[in-house]
């Protein structure tokens, strides 16, 4: 531990913490625009300035190890009037139309003018300096360079922590701008739509696209039969929006509101969760006694897919080919759900609310998520993006009353519920797996070495004698490591690290998915992962095969997990892309 | 471990005894811009012709009483290139045609042709030999002495003079020797901030780690700079013994050249010396059998200024865009590729062979003070003898640019000198007695940087020169903080506003905030560093800023926006400007008084230097 002050106060904080973070404990905040906690500190900004006393040296709080004695001052009024510049010089090269952005009271340098009490624009204008280039050729996000402010969090998130490398900066000095690689358009670049740019951008250069325009259209139109399905972890992070604690879970509440914007039904994601884990359980069964190939890879989430079609191609027939639980609710509101309400599938527009960019791109990736012959989803909006129309429609929120969601489409379980974290999918895989593979029950469904946040997880389960090895990556940028250890051990004809294998695009899973409410942090992830496992916990019926509603879908409508019928509806196929597109 | 080195001593003096004569040839970029290669093989041409025995490498196969005809690094006298020596005589400004004549009178017969002397312009005095030579005499050539002298590319001649005898010694008595050499030396980082090279050494050094890099920063930018690029080519041995020096020190098992590709001659020649190096057993494993193995190899910069900042360079050796990364950590703790590496100068390294073998003592006994040693400078601009110059730190300024300089090129008033390139600032007429040393520099708000000396007359603009020095930096910058990006561009609308007579008292004080921020928050030191031209030149030719914002007027004509050319009644109507003028915006009857359109005026100031009878003003 180091000793040391901040501002005269005494502090003890771990060896290598950097002023930044130590200034925390002291609860003083120093400002940044480029520093995030999910990313190596690069000294961008300049705004986190320091001194240390005795010195009349400026230091980066950010990049600045805080030493043993070490007497720092946060605040003098040269560093206020230093930050106070830089802070000017920022919005001299940042446009000031506020009211028309998507970040428009979420904006991290919007809060910094506003704190710091600008009120004129001290510098001129020199926003022309550089290109202005506005991307919308990808599906879930959409890039605007005018509103950049170069701070680099975006490029470190994609290239580093996400292993994509899509995006990057061009040029240099004042001309610097953002584009993917090459300044080509993002759709034909690597970029997998995961919107963890989005996500970490502090300003509004990278966004989701926004669809509610489209969803109020359909909405309005009187001929369709409007139905909405929201993702596990959109029900703990939808309250951020609404001023409730992180990761208080509002299934309820935000079920009611969505009958509110005028749905005719709501789904839930979750019981295609269950459904996703007959299929796939099944699946790693039938590998597993029949020497198939394995490890099985998990295939929920599109970002990964996309990765891997893009970066593996030769691990494509590792991939589970069942569908995303969206895509199944999808595919049963129009061919199960219709035929027993005699709706015409055609009639039927499908939304689902997805804590995820990548999805938008998802529901077009291939004829296969078209198996009903009308595409399984329609729309997908985000958290963010609902929460908007939530706020644009008047409607009270936070004094709803709970409400359920229609039919048997709604019914899940605590497995599905947390599909919403990292290892949640493999938990709940393995579940199912144990009861199909023994027919036997476990005594305890916990499986607590595949939760949290640790880059790579690993786990060994005892399956009736058989040693079940397992592995959860989340963040793209652990999956090198995974697939490099599977890869060696099939050249060289070694027994197999793993059978099964999860894989989530964006750290902590889809609760810290590029379409959630901004902000994330570890703090954040983890609470709203809690509030997942905790009813999870509480839940009457923690494991897939025994949702009754599965059971009765399977008797009713799709026979047995695998069969032909659930393979043409519920199934994919995947293909080997290039990275680059031209 | 001196046998080795020894031995190709002796066998290269033994292949020299047969020759005669020498003939050098000046091989620096200057030189052969001017044609200096033509010449060289002029000479071999002239010789075959006449039957005359020559050669061109010192080889066992030298003919007795041979002409070596060879090539050398840059001299430094570049302004009167080609040059060319006979023995001692001294040629300047060589010809092709020149060559027959050399090797008739001088070769033949021994005699001197006072055509091709360099000629003192104080006393117009024929110069015969170097020794002659102003330009030469107050200058202290240690790292530029052998530059003019050996072939760069003979390895055998380098060490027949004494060369890679530091090496051997430093091996021979351990990494404590040389950090304890090089301590009391006092040789401080030729790249311009200063610091200590044995501290940097032994910093990199402590850090228990099995690898460790030794970097050679050979990334020269500085606008009229061209000191490092002048050692690589013209003693490229002298630094790559440096960089095995310095890697034995710090305990490095490999080191980079990292070389901007625009010196592709330098690349060349440092390449052969390494290449020379590894036949001998001077790099590689077990290097003159002391146990110490360590390799060399060059990578090249794109040429971007920001990469000569060590943590850029570092950056961009490990394939990345090349950015600054925030210090600390220091790459002496983790540099290249997170590991120990110290990164030094060309001029810093090639004074450390001659620091190992005449000791440290003797090296801190030249310079002044904290600053010891000698310095290489590039002395460009308004003098009479541009060049590449080496001299004591200690020396004046004066005597720079009146001894060495020859003085103002035109009139008789040198108005100040600007060093330490786009980072650096001004040095005005009052400030000339003062001795240059890293301190002194400092002082008055500019730096010794890697050797950049720009001498300005009356002719030259100040805010014009600080606009220049700025548009540089702004060029140049990576774009990764916000406070050099962005600050450097809009210091730069400012100064474009004063030039161009649209700027306010008040935009001072804007000039003064950015300056603040730049230099306060700017993550690396060309951002830190470059509102310096403008606060030096304000600091001391503020009248010149006051001129042009509130006369609205720039008296040197150098602010195209500001000047304005008027006919007095001094004209005669000889009509020569009105010819002169390439957009007919003078007119006027022949023998009558003319006058200038100013709406159809382009500032060039055509008339006002074509009118022989001062008759036209610029305002």
């Amino acid at each position: 531990m180091i000793k040391a002050k901040i501002n005269g106060k005494d502090i003890e904080v771990k060896e290598g913490t950097s002023i930044l973070d130590a200034a925390r404990v002291a609860n003083v905040k120093i400002p940044t625009l480029c520093k995030h906690e999910d990313l190596e500190a690069t000294g961008g900004c300049g705004l986190c300035i320091v001194k240390v006393k005795g010195s009349n040296k400026i230091l980066r709080a950010c990049t600045t190890e805080i030493t043993e004695g070490m007497e720092v001052i946060t605040h003098d009024p040269e560093i206020v009037a230093v930050r106070r510049s830089v802070l000017e010089l920022i919005m001299s090269n940042h446009p000031k139309d506020c009211l028309t952005c998507a970040r428009n009271q979420n904006c991290e340098l919007q809060r910094l003018a506003a704190e710091f009490g600008i009120r004129e624009n001290h510098f001129p204008n020199v926003l022309n300096s550089r290109k202005h280039k506005r991307d919308n050729s990808a599906k879930g996000i959409c890039i605007d360079t005018s509103k950049c402010i170069q701070c680099g969090r975006c490029v470190q998130v994609c290239q580093k922590v996400q292993d994509v490398w899509a995006l990057s900066f061009l040029k240099r000095g004042i001309k610097t701008y953002l584009s993917a690689a090459g300044d080509i358009d993002l759709k034909d670049s690597p970029c997998v739509n995961c919107g963890q740019c989005s996500a970490h951008c502090p300003v509004g250069a990278i966004v989701e696209h926004d669809e509610t325009r489209e969803a109020w259209n359909a909405l309005s139109d009187e001929k369709k039969y409007c139905v909405v399905q929201f993702a596990p972890a959109v029900r703990v992070a939808i309250g951020e929006a609404f001023g409730y604690p992180v990761g208080k879970n509002l299934t309820g509440k935000l079920t009611s509101a969505l009958y509110a914007l005028g749905f005719n039904a709501v789904f839930d994601t979750n019981t295609g969760a269950d459904l996703t884990i007959l299929e796939e359980a099944s699946e790693f069964k039938h590998r597993l006694t029949n020497g198939g190939v394995l490890p099985l890879i998990t295939s929920c989430c599109p970002a990964w897919v996309d990765f891997v079609e893009k970066n593996h191609g030769d691990m494509l027939d590792h991939i589970s080919s069942a569908k995303s639980p969206h895509e199944m609710v999808g595919v049963l509101a129009k061919t199960y759900y219709a035929q027993k309400h005699n709706i015409d599938p055609k009639d039927i527009f499908v939304v689902s609310v997805m804590p995820c960019t990548a999805k938008k791109y998802e529901i077009g990736r291939d004829k296969d998520m078209s198996a009903s012959g009308y595409p399984d989803v329609d729309l997908v909006l985000t958290t963010r993006e609902i929460a908007r129309m939530i706020k644009q429609a008047g409607i009270d929120f936070n004094n709803l009353e709970d409400r359920k969601g229609d039919d048997i489409l709604s019914a899940y379980t605590g497995a599905a519920t947390i599909f919403g974290a990292t290892g949640g999918v493999m938990e709940a895989a393995l579940r199912t797996a144990y009861n199909l593979v023994t027919g036997a029950e476990l005594k305890d469904v916990n499986f607590k070495k595949v939760r949290g946040l640790k880059g790579i997880k690993e786990a060994k389960v005892d399956v009736n004698g058989t040693e079940v090895r397992v592995a959860v990556a989340h963040g793209l940028g652990n999956v090198d490591a995974l697939m490099k250890k599977i890869k060696k051990a099939k050249a060289e004809g070694k027994e197999l690290p793993y059978h099964f294998v999860e894989v989530m695009a964006c750290q902590g899973g889809c609760v810290a998915g590029g379409g959630q409410p901004y902000g994330v942090t570890d703090e954040l992830r983890t609470l709203r992962a809690k509030g997942l496992y905790k009813e999870d916990e509480h839940a009457e019926i923690r494991c897939s095969h025994n949702n009754p509603a599965i059971k009765k879908l399977y008797a009713d409508y799709l026979g047995a997990p695998l069969s032909e019928k659930a393979h043409h509806l519920l199934h994919t196929h995947y293909t080997k892309r290039n990275k680059y597109q031209k | 471990m001196a046998k080795l080195i020894n031995d190709i001593k002796e066998k290269f003096n033994k292949q020299y005894a047969n020759i005669d004569k020498r003939i050098v040839v000046c091989g620096g970029t200057g030189c052969i811009a001017g044609g200096s290669q033509q010449v060289y093989e002029a000479f071999q041409k002239e010789y075959k012709k006449r039957g005359l025995p020559y050669t061109v490498e010192i080889t066992d196969g030298c003919r007795e009483h041979s002409t070596y005809i060879s090539k050398s690094g840059c001299q430094g006298f570049c302004a009167q290139g080609p040059l060319v020596s006979v023995g001692d005589i001294f040629y300047t400004k060589v010809k092709v045609s020149d060559v027959e004549e050399i090797v008739e009178k001088t070769v033949m017969k021994g005699e001197v042709i006072d055509r091709l002397l360099y000629v003192n312009p104080t006393d117009q005095k024929h110069c015969k030999t170097l020794k002659d030579i102003p330009f030469y005499q107050k200058q202290h050539r240690i790292l530029l002495a052998d530059c003019g002298k050996i072939n760069p590319e003979d390895i055998n001649e380098y060490i027949a003079h004494g060369g890679y005898e530091g090496l051997a010694k430093a091996l021979e008595k351990g990494q404590q020797f040389v950090i304890d050499e090089m301590k009391t030396s006092g040789l401080r980082g030729r790249g311009g901030a200063g610091f200590p090279t044995w501290l940097k050494w032994d910093l990199t050094r402590k850090p228990q780690s099995k690898v460790k890099y030794m970097i050679c920063n050979g990334d020269e930018g500085d606008p009229g700079a061209y000191m490092d690029r002048s050692l690589l080519e013209g003693n490229p041995h002298s630094v790559v013994e440096g960089m095995i020096i310095a890697g034995f020190a710090i305990g490095a098992t490999r080191g980079f050249f990292y070389i901007r590709a625009e010196y592709p001659l330098a690349i060349e020649r440092v390449q052969k010396a390494i290449d020379a190096c590894y036949k001998k057993g001077l790099l590689g494993k077990n290097i003159l059998g002391s146990g110490f193995s360590y390799d060399l190899e060059i990578r090249f910069g794109a040429g971007a200024f920001v990469c000569g900042e060590e943590t850029a360079l570092i950056t961009s050796i490990e394939g990345n865009r090349g950015t600054p990364r925030p210090k600390p950590p220091f790459p002496a703790v983790k540099g290249l590729w997170g590991k120990p590496t110290s990164i030094n100068n060309v001029e810093t390294l090639a004074n450390v062979p001659y620091i190992m073998t005449k000791g440290g003592a003797w090296y801190a006994s030249m310079g002044s003070g904290k600053s010891t040693g000698t310095k290489v400078f590039a002395m460009t601009g308004k003098v009479k003898n541009t060049g590449l110059i080496e001299v004591p730190l200690g020396i004046t300024v004066k005597e720079v640019v009146y001894d060495i300089g020859g003085g103002p090129l035109h009139g008789d008033k040198v108005k100040a000198v600007q060093t330490g390139g786009p980072s650096g600032g001004v040095i005005d007429g009052d400030h000339f007695h003062m001795p240059i040393t890293y301190e002194s520099l400092q002082e008055i708000g500019s730096i010794m940087g890697s050797g950049g000396l720009i001498v300005m007359d009356e002719t030259d603009c100040m805010v014009d020169i600080a606009k220049f020095y700025l548009e540089f930096c702004v060029d140049e910058s990576c774009g990764k903080c916000s406070p050099c990006r962005i600050g450097g561009y809009q210091l730069l609308g400012y100064l474009n506003k004063i030039t161009d007579g649209t700027a306010k008292e008040e935009d001072l004080q804007k000039i003064e905030e950015i300056a603040t921020a730049m230099k306060r928050a700017s993550l690396c030191a060309l951002g830190q560093t470059a509102p310096n031209p403008v606060l030096s030149t304000l600091k001391f030719f503020r009248h010149e800023y006051d001129e042009h914002i509130k006369d609205k007027r720039c008296h040197t004509g150098k602010c195209k926006n500001l000047a304005k050319f008027e006919i007095t009644d001094k004209c005669v109507g000889c009509g020569m400007c009105k010819k002169a003028c390439p957009v007919g915006a003078i007119s006027g009857e022949i023998r009558q008084k003319h006058s200038i359109d100013q709406s159809k005026c382009i500032k060039c100031g055509q008339c006002f230097n074509t009118c022989k009878l001062k008759a036209i003003i610029r305002g």
